[in-house]
């Protein structure tokens, strides 16, 4: 019964903490967009240049954003939206914690970058799909196209990369991440 | 220390030349700079001593930059695999005394890789005359020659010697070394038929500093137009100089700026255009990531012969090496007076700032960018009005390529007729390629005009890499066309590539060999276009995708009979209806494939059905003998 207890109080602090955690979160999130729509304040065409900076900040653009850009900057939302799903590189979803690019250029394409690509996402399903941690994506030209195939892992490039090698990038990876 | 660089290894590189500098406390000078050109051989050192001419190391790590200090620096030993061989190549001795041979099998033999063996030779007959202890035999990375048998170069002289057979070393040895004759038989005469001049500075100034810049002839054209000439005049040297928009369309640049100089504007915009989105493209990232002053400093002279204030450089933000390095010379130009007002006391006024892509190819295109800057969605606008009357905010607007840009200071500098010595009738100057795909050395180049393909691709980066032919080269990205392996001799020029049925393009040239299959090329080039049309227009956003699906459905093998002939008719209407250059060109990938190679469909086509689509295709086809060779 004590234990019971004991865990109840857990589960409820813990809450408490994410709950502020969230509240911090987004009152950082309103404060990031009032600093950089005050930075780029009266330069005409700012729009892409802002959610660039909060993009940078937070890794995508969270929902919340787009509401509180309105509202600053006094443009309607449908305005901001159409932007934001105009251009590839600006995202809605948070991104994974290690993230996976995999170069499409036409070099890499040529030396087989579909089949790395096929190979990680193979990978990572196998694992049972439990690899949240890890996000694919496949991404234009990089340009590096005098290492094709190329891969950029967290910011990282593996370049002249062949199918066997991926399962070893990977592990790596892993292996870094829980050191 | 470019994007590329990094990508292979460049900052260990750097911290590990340091770190053995420190070490040895040798009075050596650092610098970081921009790329050379030589992707494939990243990272890349490059070693400069006052009284030797520098070596270039490629393919280094950490190790061997820890080696390059403790021994070529100390003693000028060279590095087995590592060195580069000089393309400026001397045809005479000049009586220096030689201190080390290159040598390196370049392929033809048929007998394997005789590198070894011939470093070996050289070694033993250096003995045998009591020159082994003065002489290093060194192993080359690259020659520079390709397809020429055993080469070695002589160094410090440069003198470089092809095809060589056993007999040969010791002629070297008497005749050269010790009697300072030149082996007229073997010797390579011809240095690099390259011709650097957007890539003047680039992997030779550091592109964090504005003074490494004025060093290597920075803002001399900028100066001379400034202090020296018209607007008026600036536009006439242009026009002297011939020079057309490197971005692909090859628009005359002074016309462009003489248009947005004439109409009447409260304001006036200059634009770079960086959103450079062709995939296998990366020349304007070079020059933007390896001489960024040189850039800003030909939107400078755009600015003052047009009649501008202000100034936009619009960067993929998927270069933010580019992005960080232009920001920095914005801001040093800003310090030292290059921006801002009363520019080196001229009175001339001008800011430039950064805006980035966001990943739209379609930005690439005008209206579509002028859009973007203005922070909407990048959707193209029809032209009529250009943006020389009606561009950023409905001001006269002129838009450049980087490459544009970066050729115009040294056109101001060294005057328009020097640049138009330069290439052919037509196209003039110089054009820079990124030449990838199955070729050996993938590489930056920047050559004359109306060079044959077959010369950059055989003799500048060492032809196909490995045994399979080369089929195609690809050039224009997805806007462009093929050049079947029959047309490599054809010269590089505007009109030659166009009369081909593919374009200049911004510069990518793809090269493919036996094993990579037409139709999956296509398949990519326009699966890019349809996943970048901005859906305003329909032929483009419905065509690109129909005919999509045709591809996809051939190179399935389900193919059928009328196929070929629909997907010449979705080719037409995109060319005819589309909106902008996007929809125009995205076909273009599709019919020079199947102008060269329309075996290639036929063969994935049902064979019962084949030759009912040949029939229907044929009676429509504007070029029959172009597939019926095949």
């Amino acid at each position: 019964m004590e234990q019971g207890k004991e865990k109840d109080k857990d589960t409820e602090m813990s809450m408490g903490t994410e709950l502020d955690y969230l509240l911090e979160w987004v009152e950082s999130l309103q404060d990031k967009v009032r600093e950089v729509v005050a930075e780029w304040e009266g330069r005409e065409g700012n729009l892409i240049m802002i959610l660039h900076a909060i993009q940078n900040e937070f890794g995508y653009l969270p929902r919340g954003v787009a509401n509180e850009l309105a509202k600053e900057m006094g443009i309607s939302l449908a305005r901001i939206y159409e932007v934001i799903t105009f251009y590839n590189y600006f995202r809605l979803e948070p991104p994974g914690e290690h993230r996976i690019q995999v170069c499409t250029g036409t070099a890499c394409y040529l030396k087989g970058s579909a089949e790395l690509y096929e190979e990680i996402e193979r990978h990572l399903s196998v694992r049972g799909g439990a690899e949240g941690d890890f996000q694919v994506e496949t991404v234009r030209c990089i340009g590096c196209c005098g290492m094709a195939p190329a891969i950029v892992v967290d910011g990282e490039t593996h370049g002249r990369l062949i199918r066997q090698e991926v399962a070893g990038v990977l592990r790596e990876k892993r292996k870094g991440g829980q050191l | 220390m470019d994007t590329g660089g990094i990508a292979a290894g460049a900052r260990k590189v750097y911290e590990a030349l340091l770190e053995a500098r420190d070490e040895a406390r040798l009075p050596l000078k650092v610098e970081k700079v921009g790329s050379l050109g030589y992707a494939f051989a990243d990272p890349v050192v490059v070693f400069k001593c006052e009284s030797k001419p520098p070596v270039v190391f490629g393919a280094m790590d950490a190790a061997s930059a820890r080696e390059l200090v403790e021994k070529h620096c100390r003693a000028g030993t060279l590095l087995e695999d590592r060195v580069m061989a000089t393309r400026e190549r001397a045809t005479e001795l000049d009586g220096q005394k030689q201190v080390s041979i290159l040598v390196k099998d370049t392929g033809r033999s048929g007998s394997g890789d005789r590198t070894t063996f011939f470093q070996e030779t050289i070694r033993e007959e250096l003995e045998y005359h009591g020159m082994g202890s003065r002489i290093q035999v060194c192993r080359a990375l690259d020659m520079g020659l390709y397809q020429q048998g055993v080469c070695v170069q002589l160094l410090p002289s440069r003198v470089t010697y092809a095809n060589l057979s056993a007999p040969d070393v010791r002629r070297i040895i008497t005749e050269t070394l010790q009697g300072g004759r030149i082996l007229e038989d073997r010797l390579v005469a011809g240095g690099d038929p390259q011709e650097r001049i957007v890539l003047r500075n680039c992997g030779h100034i550091d592109p964090d500093e504005l003074e490494s810049s004025l060093r290597g002839g920075g803002y001399r054209g900028l100066v001379r137009a400034l202090s020296e000439m018209s607007p008026a005049e600036v536009i006439e040297e242009l026009k002297t100089s011939g020079l057309r928009g490197r971005g692909g369309a090859g628009f005359p640049t002074w016309l462009k700026w003489l248009k947005t100089r004439e109409p009447d504007a409260d304001r006036k915009y200059v634009i770079c255009n960086a959103d450079e989105g062709d995939p296998g493209a990366f020349m304007d990232r070079s020059v933007l990531e390896g001489d960024p002053h040189a850039v800003l400093e030909g939107l400078l002279i755009a600015a003052y012969a047009i009649g501008a204030e202000k100034g936009f450089f619009y960067i993929r933000a998927e270069y933010p090496l580019a992005v960080e390095r232009v920001q920095r010379a914005l801001e040093q130009a800003r310090e030292q007076g290059l921006l801002g007002d009363d520019i080196l006391g001229t009175g001339f006024c001008f800011e430039a700032e950064v805006r980035l892509g966001a990943g739209a190819f379609v930005c690439g295109e005008e209206t579509a960018l002028i859009a973007s800057i203005e922070g909407r969605r990048g959707s193209p606008e029809p032209r009529p009005p250009y943006p020389s009357v009606s561009g950023l905010w409905g001001r006269p607007t002129s838009i450049n390529n980087v490459e544009t840009l970066a050729a115009v200071p040294a056109i101001l500098d060294k005057g328009g007729s020097w640049y138009a010595g330069f290439g052919t009738e037509q196209s003039r100057g110089t054009k820079v390629f990124a030449v990838t795909g199955k070729v050996r050395n993938s590489q930056l180049v920047e050559v004359p005009m109306g060079l044959p393909i077959r010369t950059i691709i055989e003799d500048i980066c060492g032809g196909a890499g490995g045994d399979v032919r080369i089929k195609a080269v690809q050039t224009g990205g997805p806007s462009g066309g093929m050049i079947a392996r029959e047309h490599m001799d054809t010269p590089v020029t505007y009109e030659s590539l166009q009369a081909l049925g593919s374009i200049m393009g911004s510069g990518g040239m793809l090269v493919m060999d036996e094993e990579d299959c037409m139709v999956d090329v296509a398949k990519f080039y326009l699966n890019f276009c349809v996943d970048e049309s901005c859906g305003k227009c329909a032929p483009c956003r419905v065509g690109g995708f129909q005919m999509l699906r045709l591809l996809e459905k051939i190179h399935a093998g389900k193919g059928e009979g009328g196929d070929l002939e629909a997907i010449r008719r979705i080719c037409r209407c995109m060319q005819t209806a589309s909106l902008c250059g996007l929809g125009q060109t995205a076909p273009n990938p599709v019919l020079s494939t199947l102008r060269y190679f329309e075996n290639e469909y036929t063969a994935l086509i049902d064979p019962e059905t084949e030759r009912a689509g040949v029939a229907l295709a044929s009676g429509e086809d504007d070029n029959p003998e172009s597939w019926e060779r095949f």
